[in-house]
């Protein structure tokens, strides 16, 4: 057990994965301090800023016996990376009727609330989420920071890490030789009123609610999926089951958001649907980019009041 | 005459291309009568790039290519049957019915896939030469490309870091005049983009890519700088595409001048090649008609390998987005 920030889990998983498996190396437009004196340039190599080359890149050495790790830091520049991603990436082992694994982590990190303005302030998890072929975790504390990305890097098919900026300077203990499995969500709040389903960032948001909420009473059951591809829909359903209610918060804009998906989800399972007494809603970002202005910002990002405002509303309080 | 053949491997160079040109007649033959299904894009005409690269690699040496893929596979060796099944759509194809012509990949040779977004393979290329690179191997990569590609930033991304690395790729650029049915001068600011290797501080080449002897001579530089440490180089071969651009549905027509053709039809590589054996006595008449009765023999054999394979259970389509 180690006490150790978020931002430090998550590079020394990869640390450690570099130390444990020679067919791992690191791609990235800026390196980590000491990884090249300890690993040497060979296998941390500090890239020209080529997004869309390095992804591809990724998949052609992943194709041929490697273990990439891409940090493509900010998720802003993803965007200019989404052939590779879309067309390729996800793509290629299906496309080949399987006839090469893929194992590639790809990293970035999403800030709201750094007064980052429009371009610089996007989850877009919700975007990958919607093309077959990509794994997809959210970490919300430094354990999980380790333990996805450790299990993410062993993972025999691409993994995108989502990273909240917000978090890198929160500290947690990490267990040692610690292991978070893909697909299976964690439940950081028992309560019995409502379902509070909380991504990576609002986590801590939520947690946050759900403290206040118990002082009046409300007793809030908070899920951290982790994994948001793919997603653990039992742990979800079985805890609305109990709950009759849901609501889930999510950093991205509303419209087909995570937010969006996991509310289907519960919706269209007959047994679930009937134990819902309330609607479901989802706390999100309001549907603009985001302003840069600190008041403008913070009115249109989802924060604890607007998450306890929600819950209030599916109990019927407000 | 030589391009450093040993006996029998000219005679060997030509067969291949001329599988490469019968399989896809016949594959076009086959889209008509609906049993290959969606696109082709045929590669007629541009036989002798594919061979003269690929002739040269080991089934270990990784290559990418296009839209345009039968003759790099073909070339770089993998079973005619499973890739007429894979075009066929069945379970028996390369890729269990899952990608068709523009997908088709043989791993088990080297050949990472076809692919239908243009300069898409290129960073896929860098790749596997980075991972030759770090497992120690001097073994290389190869990306095929088209000259409509140097309008991508995958191939301007990809030129810069191969040589940034020092990767151990080939590029091979096949400049058949027409990105899709748009003329070179509306592309490209100068007719050769083995040009653009200059500005990435790269060794380039340019020949002939209708002549198959030309392109290996040429390949086997550039394939030897990548296996002994010297990095990247950029080959272009030129040539022309006999037919359309893409076949599918009803034919479309063919904006490039009828002279062109013509030209082109002129040097055609087989015709060409077999010509410049003959003339050479390398291709006895008996020789040529034994390597065409064998040639005719392995694609029939493909084919009925193809149509005796069955379809995918529906089902099957759930399979294989993740591996284990």
């Amino acid at each position: 057990m180690a006490t150790m920030t978020y931002k430090t889990a998550l590079d020394e998983a990869v640390a450690i994965e570099m130390r444990r498996d020679e067919r791992v190396f690191y791609m990235s437009t800026a390196v980590p301090d000491g990884w090249v004196e300890e690993f040497g340039a060979d296998r941390v190599r500090c890239s020209p800023i080529s997004e869309n080359m390095m992804t591809g890149m990724a998949l052609g050495a992943a194709g041929s016996g490697m273990r990439p790790v891409v940090n493509w830091r900010a998720t802003t520049f993803t965007f200019v990376a989404f052939d590779q991603i879309v067309n390729h990436v996800a793509k290629l082992r299906y496309m080949v009727g399987g006839q090469a694994d893929f194992p590639i982590l790809f990293r970035c990190y999403y800030m709201g609330g750094m007064r980052t303005a429009a371009q610089h302030t996007q989850s877009a998890y919700a975007m990958f989420a919607h093309v077959p072929g990509l794994k997809l975790v959210a970490p919300s504390n430094p354990a999980d920071a380790m333990g996805l990305l450790r299990s993410a890097i062993r993972d025999n098919n691409p993994v995108v890490s989502f990273e909240a900026l917000r978090l890198d300077g929160i500290e947690g203990s990490v267990p040692d030789e610690h292991h978070v499995p893909l697909g299976a969500a964690a439940i950081p709040r028992r309560g019995t009123d409502v379902t509070l389903v909380a991504l990576g960032s609002m986590v801590s948001t939520a947690l946050e609610a759900a403290d206040e909420l118990a002082d009046e009473g409300i007793s809030v059951e908070v899920i951290d999926p982790r994994t948001l591809v793919p997603l653990d829909v039992a742990t979800i359903r079985d805890s609305v089951g109990a709950t009759g209610r849901l609501v889930v918060a999510d950093e991205s804009p509303p419209r087909c958001s995570m937010a969006a998906e996991i509310i289907t989800t519960v919706v269209e399972d007959a047994d679930t649907f009937g134990a819902l007494v309330a609607p479901a809603k989802r706390v999100t970002i309001a549907d603009v980019p985001i302003p840069f202005s600190p008041p403008l910002e913070d009115h249109v990002l989802p924060g604890v009041d607007a998450v306890r405002t929600a819950i209030r509303q599916t109990m019927g309080d407000e | 005459m030589n391009a450093d053949c040993k006996p029998g491997e000219l005679v060997g160079l030509l067969r291949t291309m001329m599988v490469i040109r019968r399989f896809e007649e016949r594959t076009l033959e086959l889209q008509a009568a609906g049993l290959v299904h969606g696109a082709v894009h045929p590669s007629i005409g541009q036989e002798a790039a594919a061979v003269g690269v690929c002739s040269l690699l080991r089934p270990e040496d990784r290559l990418v290519s296009t839209h345009r893929g039968h003759g790099h596979c073909i070339a770089k060796g993998a079973d005619l049957d499973r890739m007429m099944a894979e075009l066929f759509g069945r379970r028996d194809g390369y890729c269990r019915g899952k990608g068709g012509s523009m997908h088709v990949a043989a791993f088990e040779v080297g050949m990472l896939g076809a692919n239908g977004i243009v300069a898409g393979g290129l960073p896929i290329a860098a790749g596997a030469a980075l991972a030759e690179m770090l497992a120690g191997s001097d073994n290389v990569a190869v990306g095929f490309f088209g000259d409509g590609a140097t309008g991508e930033g995958a191939f301007h991304e990809s030129m810069n870091v191969s040589r940034l690395w020092n990767l151990p790729v080939v590029w091979v650029c096949e400049n058949n005049l027409y990105a899709a049915d748009t003329a070179l001068e509306n592309t490209m600011p100068t007719p050769d983009a083995a040009r653009y290797a200059a500005g990435y501080d790269m060794p380039s080449l340019i020949v002939d890519g209708n002549d198959v002897l030309a392109v290996r001579a040429a390949a086997a530089e550039a394939i030897n700088r990548a296996r002994t440490g010297g990095g990247p180089t950029f080959l272009e071969a030129k040539t022309f595409r006999r037919t359309q651009h893409v076949v599918r549905g009803a034919p479309v027509p063919d904006r490039r001048p009828a002279e062109i053709h013509a030209e082109w039809l002129r040097r055609d590589p087989i015709d060409r090649f077999s010509a410049r054996l003959a003339a050479a006595g390398e291709l006895p008449d008996d020789v040529l008609v034994g390597v065409k009765e064998d040639v005719e023999q392995a694609l029939t054999a493909a084919i009925a390998f193809a149509a005796a394979s069955p379809f995918p259970e529906p089902d099957e389509a759930f399979d294989g987005v993740f591996g284990q």
